[in-house]
């Protein structure tokens, strides 16, 4: 789709600067395998417009240290086995210095030990702890870990005096991760899941396991983990049963898109998310907020889409990736040590501290506790 | 006549170390990759041909085969029996020597069954299943039978979508690599590429050897029989239900073993395999290579997938399958490359015109 | 169960299973004229709701909906016209493949032009949390417009095929081809706007739910797979089954959530085909006769 465009300017700049006499500088080659289309597409999208975005920009502003850059970005749809034809390509037959991606954390695994073997550095934009844990020199993730979404809803759940939920969870990997994530940390907040059900990512309709557990005098609130359209049914169907009780939703429910999708009934819905959604109300003094609001308002311009959380993860690599080869050089073996230097590093995500153990940077205050209110995202404060 | 019968075979052989040869001469070896795994699609595909273009039944659930057999050799070789240790059946195992220890990523110890003892289970269950799922499905006619398969699919497809043994919608990776023989291993790394490309080639070329006997046997001309119609074979005293089933388990069977291989290749599988898309797909190259023609099939599947593997239709990939189907049924019904040797000697016996 | 959960679950189930019937319907049409399972059914829903979506920009709603069930009915003839007039007497193997090439078509179409995301017609009544109180369910007005277009449709539907001439005519398409060639019907004809009708239904359908279930360019698998079942279930070609299969199959499905984890929903539907399908293909309300597969 749009995405062509990209390789087609570079390839006519490649060319021009060939032709010109004298035209030293080499290309930086860096890939990216993204889910662009299929199940996973509110990622891949977001994050191949953001990459497409960013290398333009760089490039606009001389490369990394004179070199222009070259991002090769590939459509996997969701397949792992796509993923690992493309990675082999971009590695073997591309010779690129990093990449990024995939978008799923399934993918990702699939991909993990090749790019070990391969001695390629390899950022993923998906989220499952098990990316970095056990730590492969060249992987990492740049995400926010889904166990600090967990504990800090449950802390919110605390100050609420809320003891007893319902959890509802999509098929997906991700609504699976976000599962085993509460089961796990609920006991240690002295929180006890009293409903747990799983639904379709492609259901359309909640209505009936919404009056299931409604039904169950015990639940004091409910927290739902899934990706879109689920968020918004299950705002609706909660609030057209009359239910008031809070709703809260994962770090997934991170675009603005998904809170016009339930109306009215998006309203009051809690949730963790990365600071981006809020980007204007932050303090001048927060060290995102300045990149937070430009990256916003050029995806905005550019793509007449609402940015998102999501877009951010590629955001995120990208820069990571452009900081470590500034300091290194585009060497595969050299980069890995490089990202593992990177402290204080402000991100769409949060701010970065990479080490040789933590191959993600992020700690649970990447993390901002956010409410909609009239239909925009504000930061929660109670 | 035997002339033409070793014809195409010599010439694949040839054009297989020929691709060999001059991907290490030109330096470009990586293309053996998608070569490779193109070639473990083949064998779904060559099976499947036999079952509609020769049997004349229509399966939109074959890829629920291939996952059968990848997922199963994929759960058996990487979850953990360690904590059934003391129970009798994984002693059992252990005493048969079916059992295999090693680490986890976590530095863990852990007990599995080894890759010969997962593959070989992995395809007789699928058998089974294509035996027992067989029986009932293959009564049907039509749309009745496209329905089925599209369903008996749908359900595994579901099945490992909904499993946490199964991985649920991440799938399971970090799969080990499948020692054959001492010498001969199945794995993605780099250094094994060519290896890997001749096994891959080799289960190719036995799998058409085994499926060319069949068609230019008795089973193979009581299938076009039963295609040409089954009514007219019935009468003849073919016995329509058995050799119905007997392909169809056969196509389960090869189904299967790409499955298996593909997964230790890969290292990982997903959902995506058991995707209602993939059924379609091999669908879409079985009509494009001509429902009957066993090596138009491989041909369309290598070239289809070959490029499907390399990013060449981009975002377009399902569209591009999906105007091929539309294309080749509308103008080419009998497949692409109407100008097949075989053509002649089969038009002895008509397609069946509903 | 107390009597509240049972309305609520019974509403969920006339809702979708009347959506199943329509999609169901709309293969009867198209099969009993033709003879042809048409894949792409459930397009035609899809199709409905994301024409009217994108038009909700520029005029009112109702306006919106009738130009997007008029397009998706020219669509239907078009596809008809440019890949299934010109066809003789095609293998039923060929046709499926066909219907399932064009739904792959229209799906990618639909991706290429509308993108990922996922899109709603407002609600009619209202908005998202309206909601009526029927014996102490608390039930949104939509579900009683989806309800209620689906009624009036099958009605109409009826009439048109027992009153008006070119119903009749259709009828006699369905019933015998070759008689209704020499009866000087134009059979022809008669296909396409089989399929007028199948795609008009199906965009309609589209509409009513879109509030509820959401549009998006891939709703349509799913929906074509349970249309399906639905009219197996009812017996290929019964309509008046179909409307009985499609409710039947609703309510198994809502209420399956108070027995079953709610992960197996989807699994239930096709178990229930696969068991049709192996112990009475004819369905619960078709002959065997009728069952058995019309040429084309």
């Amino acid at each position: 789709m749009k995405f062509f465009g990209m390789k087609m300017i570079v390839a006519v700049s490649l060319a021009c600067m060939l032709a010109v006499p004298g035209a030293w500088a080499k290309t930086i080659k860096l890939g990216a395998v993204l889910a662009v289309t299929g199940g996973a597409s509110f990622l891949g999208g977001p994050e191949a417009r953001t990459l497409e975005m960013l290398v333009a920009e760089q490039n606009a502003k001389g490369g990394i240290k004179g070199d222009k850059i070259e991002m090769i970005i590939k459509d996997t749809a969701g397949s792992p086995e796509k993923a690992v034809s493309f990675a082999k390509q971009l590695i073997e037959e591309d010779h690129v210095v990093a990449i990024i991606g995939p978008s799923t954390s399934g993918e990702t695994m699939a991909l993990k030990k090749i790019a070990e073997n391969a001695k390629t550095p390899l950022v993923s934009c998906a989220a499952a702890e098990v990316i970095i844990n056990p730590v492969a020199k060249y992987v990492f993730k740049t995400p926010q870990n889904d166990s600090f979404a967990a504990e800090r809803i449950f802390q919110e759940m605390n100050k609420m005096k809320i003891s007893k939920v319902a959890v509802l969870s999509g098929n997906t990997g991700f609504g699976h991760a976000g599962k085993g994530q509460l089961e796990k940390y609920a006991p240690k907040f002295g929180i006890k899941i009293v409903e747990n059900e799983v639904y379709d990512k492609a259901a359309t309709d909640l209505s009936a396991v919404i009056a299931k557990i409604k039904a169950n005098p015990e639940v004091q609130a409910v927290i739902n983990w899934s990706i879109v359209p689920a968020q918004a049914i299950v705002a609706k169907n909660m609030r057209q049963a009359g239910w008031n009780v809070p709703l809260f939703q994962s770090h997934g429910y991170g675009n603005i898109k998904y809170v016009q999708a339930g109306g009215v009934a998006s309203n009051g819905i809690i949730f963790p998310a990365g600071r981006l959604l809020v980007a204007d109300m932050l303090p001048d003094s927060n060290p995102q907020k300045a990149l937070l609001v430009k990256y916003v308002k050029d995806y905005e311009g550019k793509y007449k889409e609402t940015a998102s959380t999501f877009g951010g993860h590629a955001y995120d690599a990208f820069k990571i990736l452009v900081k470590a080869i500034e300091m290194v050089g585009p060497n595969r073996d050299k980069i890995p040590g490089a990202i593992e230097h990177i402290k204080n590093f402000p991100g769409t995500g949060g701010v970065f501290n990479f080490s040789p153990e933590n191959h993600n940077g992020l700690s649970i205050d990447a993390f901002e506790m956010m409410t909609v209110k009239d239909g925009k995202f504000v930061p929660y404060t109670k | 006549m035997i002339m033409k019968r070793l014809l195409f075979p010599i010439a694949l052989i040839v054009i297989l170390v020929g691709v060999q040869l001059v991907c290490r001469w030109t330096g470009t070896l990586y293309y053996l990759t998608q070569m490779t795994m193109s070639a473990y699609y083949s064998l779904v595909v060559i099976g499947l041909c036999v079952v509609m273009g020769y049997a004349g039944q229509i399966s939109l659930g074959h890829a629920g085969f291939f996952a059968i057999g990848g997922y199963l050799a994929a759960a058996l070789t990487t979850r953990n029996l360690l904590a059934f240790q003391n129970t009798f059946l994984v002693k059992a195992l252990g005493s048969a020597g079916l059992l295999a220890s090693g680490q986890d990523i976590y530095g863990a110890n852990t007990l599995v069954v080894t890759p010969w003892a997962a593959c070989i289970s992995a395809v007789v269950i699928a058998a089974l299943i294509a035996f027992l799922i067989g029986i009932p499905v293959l009564k049907l006619k039509g749309h009745y039978l496209a329905m089925a398969t599209l369903g008996f699919g749908i359900i595994i497809y579901r099945l490992v979508l909904a499993s946490t043994y199964f991985g649920g919608a991440d799938g399971i990776s970090g799969v080990s690599s499948f020692q054959l023989l001492p010498g001969l291993t199945v794995s993605g790394e780099s250094s094994a590429r060519v290896q890997n490309y001749y096994i891959a080639w080799g289960l190719v070329c036995t799998g058409m050897f085994l499926l060319g006997n069949l068609i230019n046997s008795r089973v193979g001309r009581a299938l076009r029989a039963i295609h040409g119609s089954e009514k007219a074979a019935e009468s003849i005293g073919v016995d329509i239900a058995r050799y119905k089933l007997y392909s169809f388990v056969l196509s389960a069977v090869f189904a299967a073993v790409a499955g298996v291989f593909l997964t230790h290749y890969n290292g990982s599988i997903g959902p995506s395999e058991a995707s209602v898309m993939k059924s379609i797909r091999y669908v879409a190259i079985v009509a494009v290579g001509g429902m009957s023609h066993l090596w138009g099939a491989l041909f369309m599947s290598v070239i289809l997938n070959f490029l499907s593997l390399r990013g060449v239709f981009g975002t377009y990939d399902d569209a591009v399958f999906g105007a091929i189907l539309i294309l080749i049924m509308l103008f080419a019904p009998e497949g692409i490359l109407k100008i097949n040797l075989g053509a002649k000697f089969r038009a002895v016996f008509s397609r069946r015109e509903e | 169960m107390t009597f509240e959960l049972f309305i609520q679950y019974l509403f969920a189930g006339i809702t979708y299973g009347s959506i199943y019937a329509i999609v169901a319907i709309g293969f009867n049409i198209i099969y009993n004229t033709t003879g042809i399972i048409n894949f792409a059914q459930g397009e035609f829903v899809m199709l409905g709701g994301m024409i009217s979506i994108s038009f909700l920009a520029f005029m009112p709603l109702p306006l919106a909906i009738l130009l997007a069930v008029i397009i998706t009915m020219v669509a239907g003839a078009l596809i008809e016209i440019i890949f299934i007039r010109w066809l003789e007497a095609p293998s039923v193997l060929r046709m499926i493949i066909i219907t399932i090439g064009i739904s792959i078509l229209i799906r990618e179409a639909a991706l290429f032009i509308w993108g990922e995301s996922v899109r709603s017609l407002p609600y009619f009544i209202g908005n998202e949390i309206t909601t009526i109180g029927i014996f102490g369910a608390r039930i949104s007005p939509q579900v009683l417009w989806v309800i209620g277009s689906c009624c009036v449709m099958v009605l109409i539907l009826n009439l048109f095929f027992r009153t008006t001439s070119v119903g009749r005519e259709m009828r006699a398409c369905a019933a015998n081809r070759k008689a209704a060639i020499l009866c000087g019907i134009n059979t022809r004809n008669m296909v396409t706007l089989s399929f007028v009708l199948s795609a008009g239904m199906g965009a309609i359908a589209g509409c009513m739910m879109s509030p509820i279930t959401y549009s998006q360019y891939d709703i349509g698998t799913g929906l074509a797979i349970k249309g399906f079942t639905v009219a197996i279930l009812g017996g290929l070609g019964n309509s008046g089954g179909a409307v009985a299969a499609g409710l039947l199959l609703g309510l198994i499905e809502a209420f399956s959530v108070s027995v079953v984890p709610l992960a197996f929903q989807d699994a239930i539907s096709i178990s229930i085909l696969l068991l049709i399908l192996f112990v009475r293909p004819h369905g619960l309300f078709g002959s065997k006769e009728a069952a058995g597969l019309k040429a084309f």
